[in-house]
């Protein structure tokens, strides 16, 4: 018995050999460049989580968000199923190939048909090679009684398969399944690839106002991405309409094609379709498509518990290479129907992985109302305000010990038991809030401390907000010594940017609640009584407060038992930012005014007589406007008290 | 002496021709709405800083404007940068932006 190895061989498989190989090596590079770079934190999560049960829903979430793509669906379905088409269409065409070719594989193995081999060999360009001296050609020829066959399945058997085995093995019985199935998944990443280019003439389709400009070297990735497919059809086809082995698809193009003439062409098919595969696979590490594998780890981290710290760590790197810069986060974007700002999430990414200038860089970092319409939006879910916030660390400006003149400040003693009560500084400006507030404290028999009556100190986040997070912290210590000190039972703030700085940034052990939902519960505990006016009011969502807190439902209630509400278009997320959001310092009045009349705009269609808010800042920005009556929320309630 | 929050300054002289106008011109640039201050006061009225301490954008605007420099960062650091100022400007200056930018000047950033 001689033992002869089979190994399918032809030299256009070495570019996608190659292709691939760097691809692995450039991204493992990477990637363990990065998890170096995770900070101590980060590191003794990674430690510590890296087993634990919380790899199962990361599991899944990988599956839903890295093939299946829930989240693009529900932005819009004919979005998903294009990238759906592309990406679960391609992993399924590598894993359905992968299990013939280990059929086939396995089905020749058992067979040990030496005449097959030999054809193989003279045809399909096979190579066989024994560790005996003789020649394994002339033994397979000679003695075919007396072999021992073993075919090699190497990584490319499964890409080229239809190059290798032209005919199907005799024992392999499901081989017709196969190349069928295989033909129509060819056709459902086909469906992607239309759709894409539907996407790339007329994107509104796919509920897409504006898509990303993409850079050269993007382009010409995708313009490879998008050739793989059509060239693997085509020298699939002129394959089949010699050999005829194709599946339903690629044998109805093969009849087309005349073998004498296509002949010639089988070969330099093959060799496109194996370079254009080499061509994107190298590219992948620099492009945007890098997102194809760091999104699948960047869920992992983020599952087992992995946060964004203060500066650029690890996992930084990990969110920044997750963007796939489709541009989601463009449409959301307040500023992007401004000229001249090309500040949006997926830009700000990829200047800051593509190194560009620090003063662009800054531009587009400061630049951004930081009302968190792209986070939400994107499919990704990478935590973009954060990125930012790492992005604008003020560095040396950022001191220590600027606060000093706080020291003195002290709780008074009648504070003890009470509900604390923090307007924010904002509402110094809005004194109706304040009034409103101590009237409902009043009407419900509520006893309370107004923490910043006279003079308040500032919660921190705008400074941290800007990247002034020694300064900020040093706000919070001072704010959470007053409250400690107090013994409040509770905080009721007014303002929704000290709110989520309050339940987020400090570590309070009293609960936090906005103004809203402590009306919306004096309302529902029966404490406070009000009289539904006809007033027809219009919404305004607050950044902070919607999509910062997920505070929707409890204004919303309130709102309805004292006044009607009128349905606004872009509501709950969609919400527009009222433009003066203290997350953007370099936006000028002028612009300002513009976001805050979209904003304007789409509450006042809603045939609305008054704007209702819950913010002081959104108050403030609409009252600028001087056309409409604005009131907050707590405004409309103490008109109501019974 | 008791200090009832206002005090006699010494005399001093200032030739305003040798000023060091060099960080007010650079500041201008980086922040061109800051021109449009009037010095009203609005800023130093509503700011949450000086309910505490001795803290007036006014007068750190002067300072600026005749090139006294030495001390102004030491007073930027009590601004908490709440925005109060910005919102109540009757001249549309962007003055956490201005703030923020004088820090970074007067740190030779």
């Amino acid at each position: 018995m001689h033992k002869i190895n089979l190994i399918p061989y032809n030299s256009f498989v070495l570019p996608f050999i190659v292709g691939s190989v760097i691809m692995l090596i450039i991204c493992l590079w990477k990637y363990i460049k990065w998890i170096k770079m995770f900070s101590p934190e980060q590191r003794s999560v990674l430690r510590k989580n890296w087993l634990s049960w919380k790899i199962f829903p990361a599991v899944w979430e990988m599956i839903r968000e890295g093939l299946l793509h829930f989240r693009i669906f529900r932005r819009n379905v004919v979005l998903g199923i294009m990238h759906q088409a592309y990406a679960f269409g391609w992993f399924l065409l590598i894993v359905v190939g992968a299990m013939e070719s280990m059929t086939a594989v396995r089905s020749l193995n058992q067979d040990n048909n030496a005449r097959f081999a030999m054809e193989l060999v003279e045809n399909g360009e096979w190579f066989a090679y024994s560790n005996d001296d003789a020649s394994s050609v002339e033994l397979l020829k000679e003695q075919p009684d007396n072999v021992k066959l073993h075919y090699k399945r190497p990584l490319h058997l499964a890409i080229f398969y239809r190059y290798f085995v032209h005919s199907t093995p005799p024992q392999f019985k499901n081989a017709h399944v196969y190349s069928h199935l295989m033909d129509g998944l060819l056709l459902y990443v086909f469906l992607g690839l239309t759709l894409a280019i539907v996407k790339m003439l007329y994107s509104r389709i796919m509920g897409m106002r504006s898509t990303t400009k993409h850079t050269i070297i993007d382009r010409f990735s995708k313009f490879a991405l998008w050739m793989i497919f059509p060239l693997r059809f085509l020298a699939e086809s002129v394959t089949a309409s010699l050999y005829g082995n194709g599946g339903f698809c690629t044998m109805a193009v093969a009849g087309l094609f005349d073998p004498v003439i296509v002949k010639g062409m089988e070969l330099s098919l093959w060799t496109f379709y194996s370079v254009v595969l080499a061509i994107f696979f190298v590219t992948l590490p620099f492009t945007r498509y890098m997102h194809i594998f760091t999104e699948l780890l960047l869920i992992y981290f983020r599952r087992i518990g992995m946060t964004e710290t203060e500066h650029k760590t690890g996992y930084s790197m990990f969110q920044l290479n997750a963007c796939s810069r489709c541009g989601i986060c463009i449409d959301g974007c307040p500023l992007n129907s401004i000229p001249g700002h090309k500040v949006q999430a997926v830009y700000l990414i990829r200047a800051i992985r593509m190194q560009d200038r620090a003063s662009v860089i800054r531009t587009m970092t400061s630049d951004c109302l930081m009302c968190g319409q792209c986070a939400i939006a994107c499919p990704v879910q990478i935590d973009i305000t954060a990125l930012r916030k790492i992005q604008r660390n003020k560095g040396v400006i950022d001191t220590k010990g600027n606060y000093s003149y706080l020291q003195s400040m002290r709780s008074p003693f009648n504070a003890v038991g009470r509900v604390a009560y923090f307007g924010g500084c904002m509402s110094h400006l809005t004194p109706g809030i304040v009034s409103s507030m101590e009237k409902i404290f009043n009407a419900a028999g509520v006893k309370y401390w107004h923490m910043d009556k006279e003079a308040g100190i500032c919660c921190g986040r705008p400074l941290s907000q800007q990247g002034f997070f020694n300064q900020a912290s040093e706000l919070r210590e001072k704010n959470s010594e007053l409250i400690k000190q107090s013994e409040a039972t509770m905080l009721v703030t007014s303002c929704p940017i000290c709110y989520q700085s309050f339940v987020k940034e400090y570590n309070l052990d009293i609960p936090v609640v906005h103004h809203t939902e402590f009306i919306d519960n004096l309302i529902s505990e029966g404490k406070l009584r009000v009289n539904r006016s006809q007033l027809r009011t219009a919404y305004h969502d607050p950044c902070e407060l919607g999509r910062g807190m997920g505070v929707y439902d409890p204004p919303r209630r309130v709102l309805a038992a004292v006044s009607m509400p009128q349905k606004v278009k872009m509501e709950r997320e969609n919400s527009i930012c009222c433009g003066f959001n203290l997350g953007n310092t370099v936006l000028g009045l002028g612009d300002q005014t513009k976001v805050r009349n979209a904003a304007v705009k789409n509450l006042t269609q809603s045939g609305a007589e008054t704007i209702v808010t819950a913010c002081p800042m959104c108050k403030k920005a609409f009252l600028h406007n001087n056309r409409q009556s604005v009131r907050d929320i707590a405004e409309i309630v103490a008109d109501n008290i019974i | 002496m008791k200090d009832f929050g206002f005090a006699i300054e010494k005399p001093r002289a200032l030739d305003l021709d040798k000023a060091d106008r060099n960080l007010y011109v650079r500041l201008l640039k980086r922040e061109p709405s800051f021109a449009r201050c009037f010095q009203c006061g609005m800023c130093s009225a509503t700011c949450s800083a000086r309910n505490f301490t001795d803290y007036n954008i006014r007068r750190i605007h002067t300072l600026m404007r005749q090139g006294q420099t030495q001390e102004l960062d030491a007073m930027l650091q009590k601004c908490m940068l709440c925005g109060k100022c910005t919102l109540v400007c009757p001249r549309g200056v962007n003055l956490r932006h201005l703030i923020i930018q004088m820090r970074k000047l007067l740190n030779n950033e």
